[in-house]
């Protein structure tokens, strides 16, 4: 194995086993979530993204790593995220997790891992397609919401954490 | 607060924070490594990993297809954080004996019985779905909802909110009525 796989492997073996001991993994907490009766997941998420928006902004501002924004590409974010969203609830688990939930035993996991191979393939067949109509109507491009909204990412992170404490105790008042 | 749950787990606020910690050290450690900044993902591997099923029926096809073309089927670094994602949770969940064989999860079967068959096309049909909408949004939960987030991308905040108003919408709709 190459350096590179190595630490691909080193990584996701720590990101699974974190996943699996915050229990986020299983149909019963993604589909709880999208019920909104089990917040677990979005406790989880949100707090990864507290710590790691700060981590990933001093690091970036030092200049010792770059920022990969994925395109604000309206047609294809809106269309997309709302096909996702119908599929993740159907099948209850999403890319990420789908491995995870085979780890702990979760066998029908397989069958939603097959699907996504085959979602996969199809998007690859319907790539120029998508190419020439949705993904052609409005590309904002690579940006973040400092660029989008004029305003240093230090003031936006402040905010993004109140927010997000203010959701927890909600949880947490709700039992969520 | 609790540490622990209920279910022998660990506090998800703790366990996420520790997966934020773990970002950004893996932030560090590609650039560090391979020379460019790698964030953290999944389904950009289902591509791969189809390509690489293809390419032994159809490998012509496969290098004429301009998506897999730009896609690059190998072995990267993601591919195996997919397959790391799995060990990982099996060596935790052999370790807290939270492991467990399941074909049909509890709430999936109140709805539609304990039939596999009908658990498994539904897993089948919303992953076919759910991977082309990630491959249009360009990210899952993991490279939209954990890694545009915390770079705090515009599209990461159109595509989770989607993700989860969609989601949610569906999920009143699929799982409302109860199987007798």
């Amino acid at each position: 194995m190459s350096n590179e796989q190595i630490l691909g492997l080193i990584t996701g073996l720590v990101f699974g086993f974190l996943m699996q001991k915050g229990r986020v993994i299983r149909f019963e907490k993604q589909i709880g979530a999208l019920l909104i009766k089990d917040m677990t997941i979005f406790k989880f998420m949100l707090s990864a993204i507290l710590v790691g928006m700060v981590g990933v902004y001093i690091l970036y501002d030092m200049g010792i790593t770059t920022l990969s924004h994925k395109p604000m590409n309206v047609g294809a974010v809106v269309i997309g995220g709302i096909l996702f969203g119908i599929g993740w609830a159907v099948m209850g688990f999403c890319p990420g997790t789908s491995s995870a939930a085979l780890g702990e035993g979760r066998l029908h996991a397989i069958f939603a891992v097959l699907g996504m191979l085959v979602g996969a393939a199809i998007f690859a067949e319907l790539y120029p397609f998508f190419s020439s109509t949705v993904v052609a109507w409005q590309d904002f491009g690579k940006i973040g919401m400092q660029d989008a909204l004029g305003i240093s990412h230090w003031v936006i992170i402040p905010i993004f954490w109140a927010a997000a404490i203010g959701l927890f105790f909600l949880f947490e008042k709700k039992g969520l | 607060m609790k540490l622990k749950t209920k279910d022998g787990g660990w506090n998800p606020y703790f366990a996420g924070a520790l997966v934020g910690i773990l970002a950004i050290a893996s932030v560090y450690a590609t650039t560090a490594l391979m020379g460019k900044t790698n964030y953290l993902g999944a389904s950009t591997t289902f591509v791969r990993a189809v390509g690489f099923v293809e390419q032994v029926f159809a490998s012509e096809h496969v290098a004429q297809n301009a998506y897999f073309a730009a896609t690059k089927i190998k072995v990267d670094w993601q591919f195996m954080l997919v397959i790391g994602i799995f060990l990982g949770a099996l060596i935790s969940s052999l370790t807290d004996k939270s492991f467990k064989i399941e074909k049909v999860p509890p709430i999936w079967q109140e709805r539609f019985g304990s039939s596999v068959t009908k658990r498994g096309v539904g897993a089948f049909l919303g992953g076919i779905v759910a991977m082309v909408g990630a491959r249009l949004a360009d990210g899952c939960p993991s490279g939209h909802g954990l890694s545009g987030m915390m770079q705090l991308s515009a599209s990461s905040f159109v595509a989770l909110a989607l993700f989860f108003v969609a989601g949610a919408l569906t999920a009143a709709i699929v799982y409302k009525r109860r199987a007798s």
